[in-house]
């Protein structure tokens, strides 16, 4: 018996195997799952941005009915642990204390006060007006430039001042580069920029939920997370709980983009609940809640300067930030504008680079990873900027782009940050969409619409962006003060008859890592697709693991992956050469079987050898009669992929509508496992880049309420509000590892939205327009293409 | 400055407080409801504004007398010249009848650009003008086209005119224990309209709204009907651009005209737009959906 894979799976657009269950909901959400004897909490939140809390008395809520339990943040203060910041970017960070429930002061509204667990969540609700809390307001502060002005009010008294940091990286000081402060002195041509980066809300479909379990002298967390490792390990670090006592699965869960990446309020509450009540809690937070205290993303005020020659040359970028911690700081949030701090030289030789960001507390919700994180932001801003620069020089946005990028001969290139991007080819991914979108043909009707002073005006925005994946080599992450390391864990398990258990260690939420770790296990091991599981989301089953985040999974998991199926491979054929009665090394892996050099016929497949392991009646003497192996991979390096995406919007300069009438992405994200999944993560990445450049903006009013608190005032576009995307690849492998593959969970929200912009700003250029503010909401399109301002009332 | 609490904050946890809940299936039986829960009664005729009130906690009602059991209340027919329409009839329903579509496309336009397809399906004509939110987009129609709103009440039933029932923003002419139970729309045979509505995604409320309808003669315009969704607290006839456009005859005429558009309204400021804007995107909307409708 000498089965064969007919075709290699990698490369093949498999439909998902788990999408049945997801997209019907017949499966395990946190919120499905029901314990026996499981009570229910309900949170009280602050309704003031900045408050002293004098008092709070939970006792009424325990005369209501169902109620089992009531208690505030004074009444847990010993054991309720802290929500620490794994990366403090520098040694003199301001990380100030953040505890779950708030005990004396609140300082966003939405943060947690008190607390009701009652049989059933409505009873929980209903206890909650039972609640009596006295506050104290408070001065509140909420931009970004007053919370550094002198005498601006406190978020956090204590720590005399609202700056959190600020980290500095100067080419010249680190020697990858030159001087960019010179650079400017010495420019013939000086490009400074003001963009800002409105604040946006994660939003995926399935809210965040969490049950304790606190039975049997052990701790089960089942929680609507990212990260379940890390989850674990700050909960036994931050509450004293040995960490061989905790348990945290993450089940199956719907959407993160970052959302879901931290440890929160509410876990550690649940926790502090469970303990109390001693039964399971629950917790699912409605939307409203999520969007005032789930974390926010972005929102960073960008400076920027370039410098150039008359040529069109760069020869120097600096750029100085200010970026909005919220009220605390997220696990990761000090460090998001890091993340962006080695990409805004992006895909360009630039030979003098200087970054600078200050953190700032503000009496907001937190911010921490959103979609892209750091990369977005850099890719805006150095791609809007590159429009102006070739604005002012009178080029084409394509030839400035050319003339500034490192061309395909180049790589492997060092950039300004000291970086070494290993592979890329934008000449050719540029001249594919260009060509796919007739690129000179809209030039031409842009002209004419021009001519004739058409009141639908024509743009076309161009964004050609590359980003670092594959978070992250330890030793790196180390350098930059992070608190963990960046590998990551595979374990194959070769079942009796053959079936095969794949065990990773990245945590899934949509991305269709199912499918994709079994196509490459299929090839790796010569078993046919639907003969493989994949386990995942639960630290006893997948017990090491970093979790999904930054394109991270494939890049790094995925090599972890491949070299755990090179250990069974090596097991297996020491057993398949006792069975063929041959020299291990007469044998090769071929075809899906280990077969006789020159005797293909002569052949066992790993189902073969799995059986005869399992009954181990004839193994060679000091086999292990098992198969199964482990690998971890540290990757030495990011990867880099990069793309070319063009955007053709109509601007209706009567109304200010904006109607994107082409949208053009060609991407390469090296090799594909699987089309069909790269295909729905461009296209997802892509609407939510347009819908920050078009919709999305997270708002407060003076007194720091949150005025976009639902989905009828924080706009979503709906597929109906997007464009046919003409999404196509070209295909540079990554030469750093042997899978090849780039990672694409956040290319299309890199490149989409400054090739949005760009589009509307090409459109009314004519009309003396620079700039129009994301979102470019029809109003400020409107007085953009009037007066030329772009910054309109609203 | 000092926080204030947010007028929100109670809505985060989106479990509305408990109700009682009846479902009559005549409409005497509801009116008699209705009447006996008084301030504490809330009527639910498809809920896709009320179910969102109730679970924010921004209203608490002890009962909530639902319509959708009293069958007499749903479809449209013809009765003494008016095309009549339940008040139960939902938008889905209103947007696909062959009568409605064929006798006031303008009610059928509307009714297919409000909210979503599940909003549709679920919404009603009558919950949508008694809720008289100014930026729903049937009220507006409904002053533009002069229909009447036919109330039941214990006392028997009396008729209101569209522009006399809404009297200020969620606000109308019912009384405490009066329903909504039909909108009889005048036939107009030689009229054509279009609303424009502009809103930033397509399920977001209208920014602006602008229903039109004209009547031309010998090849202009003999008489307009232009009314506004979110001009004002309630919707706004735009009288001095109605007069304007009598005798236009091109596009040049009818942007003339348009120009009034911001006469008599008080549009809103918010994030959505400001004032300034609405008022001038009024104009340019009330052009567009005149010139279409008198193919200009």
């Amino acid at each position: 018996m000498t089965a064969t894979i007919a075709q290699p799976e990698v490369g093949r657009a498999r439909l998902r195997k788990e999408d049945a269950r997801l997209v019907t909901g017949r499966t395990r959400w946190t919120e499905n799952i029901t314990l026996p004897g499981m009570l229910h909490l309900a949170i009280l939140r602050s309704p003031y941005a900045h408050a002293r809390i004098t008092s709070v008395n939970t006792a009424p809520a325990l005369d209501r009915p169902n109620v089992i339990a009531a208690f505030s943040g004074a009444d847990v203060a010993e054991t309720q642990g802290v929500l620490a910041c794994a990366w403090p970017v520098t040694e003199d960070m301001v990380a100030p204390t953040y505890t779950p429930l708030a005990v004396t002061e609140v300082r966003h509204v939405g943060e947690p006060v008190a607390v009701v667990v009652a049989r059933d969540r409505a009873s929980a609700v209903d206890a909650l007006e039972a609640i009596e809390v006295d506050y104290e307001p408070l001065p509140v502060v909420l931009g970004l430039e007053e919370a550094l002005a002198e005498g601006s009010p406190l978020v956090h008294s204590d720590k005399g001042t609202n700056k959190c940091y600020t980290w500095i990286f100067d080419s010249a000081e680190a020697g990858t580069g030159g001087n960019a402060v010179q650079a400017e002195a010495d420019a013939e041509v000086v490009i400074k920029r003001r963009y800002v980066q409105q604040r946006l809300i994660p939003s995926s479909m399935e809210p965040r939920s969490v049950i304790v379990d606190p039975s049997g002298g052990e701790w089960t967390m089942y929680s609507a997370t990212q990260i379940p490792h890390i989850v674990r390990f700050l909960l036994s670090a931050t509450t004293g709980t040995p960490e061989h006592k905790i348990r945290v699965i993450a089940p199956d869960v719907g959407g993160g983009f970052g959302g879901k990446i931290g440890v929160t309020p509410e876990e550690w509450i649940a926790f502090t609940a469970a303990n109390r009540v001693g039964r399971p809690v629950k917790y699912t937070e409605s939307r409203a809640e999520s969007m005032v205290s789930a974390h926010h993303g972005r929102d960073v005020i960008q400076d920027i300067t370039l410098s150039a020659r008359r040529d069109g040359t760069l020869t120097g970028v600096s750029v100085k930030l200010i970026a909005n911690m919220g009220a605390y700081l997220g696990v990761v949030g000090p460090g998001v504008p890091l993340l962006g701090a080695f990409m805004y030289n992006a895909i360009y030789k630039v030979p003098a680079y200087r970054f600078e960001c200050t953190g700032v507390f503000t009496n907001t919700t937190k911010t921490d990873a959103y979609r892209g994180a750091g990369r977005p932001e850099a890719t805006y801003a150095i791609e809007r900027a590159m429009d102006e620069l070739a604005a002012e020089l009178g080029l084409d946005p394509v030839e400035i782009r050319r003339r500034n990028w490192i061309t395909h001969e180049e790589f492997p290139f060092t950039t300004v940050c000291g970086l070494v991007y290993d592979s890329g080819n934008y000449e050719a991914a540029t001249e594919k969409a260009l060509s796919l979108l007739g690129y000179d043909d809209l030039r031409a009707e842009q002209a004419a619409r021009r001519a004739s002073n058409d009141p639908v005006q024509l743009g076309i925005g161009v964004s050609t962006y590359t980003e670092m994946c594959g978070l992250a080599p330890s030793r790196i992450l180390g350098a930059l003060r992070y608190g963990a390391g960046g590998w990551e864990s595979a374990t194959i398990r070769v079942l009796a008859t053959g079936k095969v258990e794949v065990i990773t260690g990245t945590t899934p939420h949509g991305q269709g890592h199912v499918t994709a770790w079994s196509q490459i296990v299929a090839d790796q091991l010569g078993v046919p697709f639907d003969d493989i599981s994949v386990l995942y989301g639960d630290t006893r089953v997948a017990n090491k693991g970093m979790d999904t985040y930054g394109s991270r999974s494939l890049a790094v998991g995925g090599i972890a992956l491949v070299n755990a199926c090179e250990k069974v491979r090596d097991k297996a054929k020491v057993v398949a050469a006792h069975m063929l009665e041959c020299s291990a090394d007469d044998l090769e892996f071929t075809d899906g079987a280990f077969r006789v050099r020159g005797n293909p016929e002569a052949a066992k497949t790993l189902a073969d050898v799995a059986l005869a392991v399992f009954t181990a009646h004839n193994l060679p003497d000091g086999i292990e009669p098992q198969l199964d192996s482990e690998a971890t991979f540290d990757p030495s390096t990011f990867s880099f992929p990069h793309g070319t995406h063009l955007c053709a919007t109509e601007v209706d300069t009567e109304t200010g509508q904006v109607k994107i009438r082409r949208y053009v992405c060609v991407d390469d994200v090296g090799k594909v496992i699987n089309p069909l999944i790269v295909e729905g993560q461009v296209h997802g990445g892509v609407a939510q880049g347009i819908a920050q450049a078009l919709f999305e903006d997270a708002v407060y009013d003076e007194s720091g309420n949150l005025i976009t608190g639902s989905f009828a005032e924080y706009l979503l576009p709906s597929a109906a509000d997007l464009p046919t995307l003409e999404a196509d690849r070209t295909e540079t492998p990554a030469t750093t590892h042997p899978l090849g593959a780039k990672g694409v969970g956040e290319a299309g929200t890199i490149a989409a939205t400054p090739a949005v912009v760009n589009a509307i700003v090409d459109a009314l250029r004519p009309r003396g327009v620079h700039d129009v503010m994301m979102p470019c909401t029809p109003e400020r399109v409107w007085r953009a293409a009037q007066d030329g301002s772009g910054r309109g009332s609203s | 400055m000092a926080g204030g609490p947010g007028w929100f904050w109670k809505g985060f946890v989106m479990i509305p407080v408990a109700f009682d809940y009846v479902r009559p299936s005549t409409v005497e039986d509801a009116v008699a409801a209705v009447a006996a829960g008084g301030d504490e009664a809330k009527i639910l005729a498809g809920g896709q504004s009320l179910l969102p009130v109730l679970r924010l906690r921004l209203a608490a009602p002890a009962l909530l007398v639902d319509l959708g059991g009293v069958g007499s209340l749903r479809g449209a027919r013809f009765d003494s010249g008016a095309l009549v329409i339940g008040a139960m009839t939902t938008h889905a329903e209103v947007a696909s009848s062959a009568l409605v579509r064929a006798e006031a496309p303008l009610v059928a336009t509307a009714a297919a650009h409000v909210g979503d397809r599940q909003v549709r399906h679920l919404g009603t004509l009558g919950g949508s003008l008694a809720h008289a939110d100014p930026a729903g987009d049937l009220p507006a129609v409904a002053v533009a086209l002069d229909a009447d709103m036919v109330l039941a009440g214990p006392s028997g039933r009396r008729t209101v005119a569209a522009r006399d029932f809404f009297t200020d923003i969620f606000t109308t002419a019912l009384g405490p224990a009066e329903v909504l139970v039909e909108v009889r729309f005048p036939r107009m045979s030689g009229w054509t309209g279009g609303y424009e509505k502009f809103h930033r995604t397509l399920q977001a409320w209208a920014l602006v709204g602008v229903a039109a309808a004209v009547r031309k003669e010998n090849g202009s315009i003999a008489e307009a009907r232009v009314a506004f969704t979110n001009m004002g607290p309630t919707p706004v006839r735009a009288s001095s651009v109605e007069a304007a456009l009598v005798g236009a005859a091109d596009l040049g005429a009818v942007k003339a005209a348009a120009a009034h558009a911001g006469e008599g309204t008080s549009p809103p400021t918010d994030i959505s737009g400001s004032a300034e804007y609405r008022r001038h995107l009024a104009g340019v909307l009330t052009a567009r959906a005149v010139a279409s409708a008198a193919g200009f």
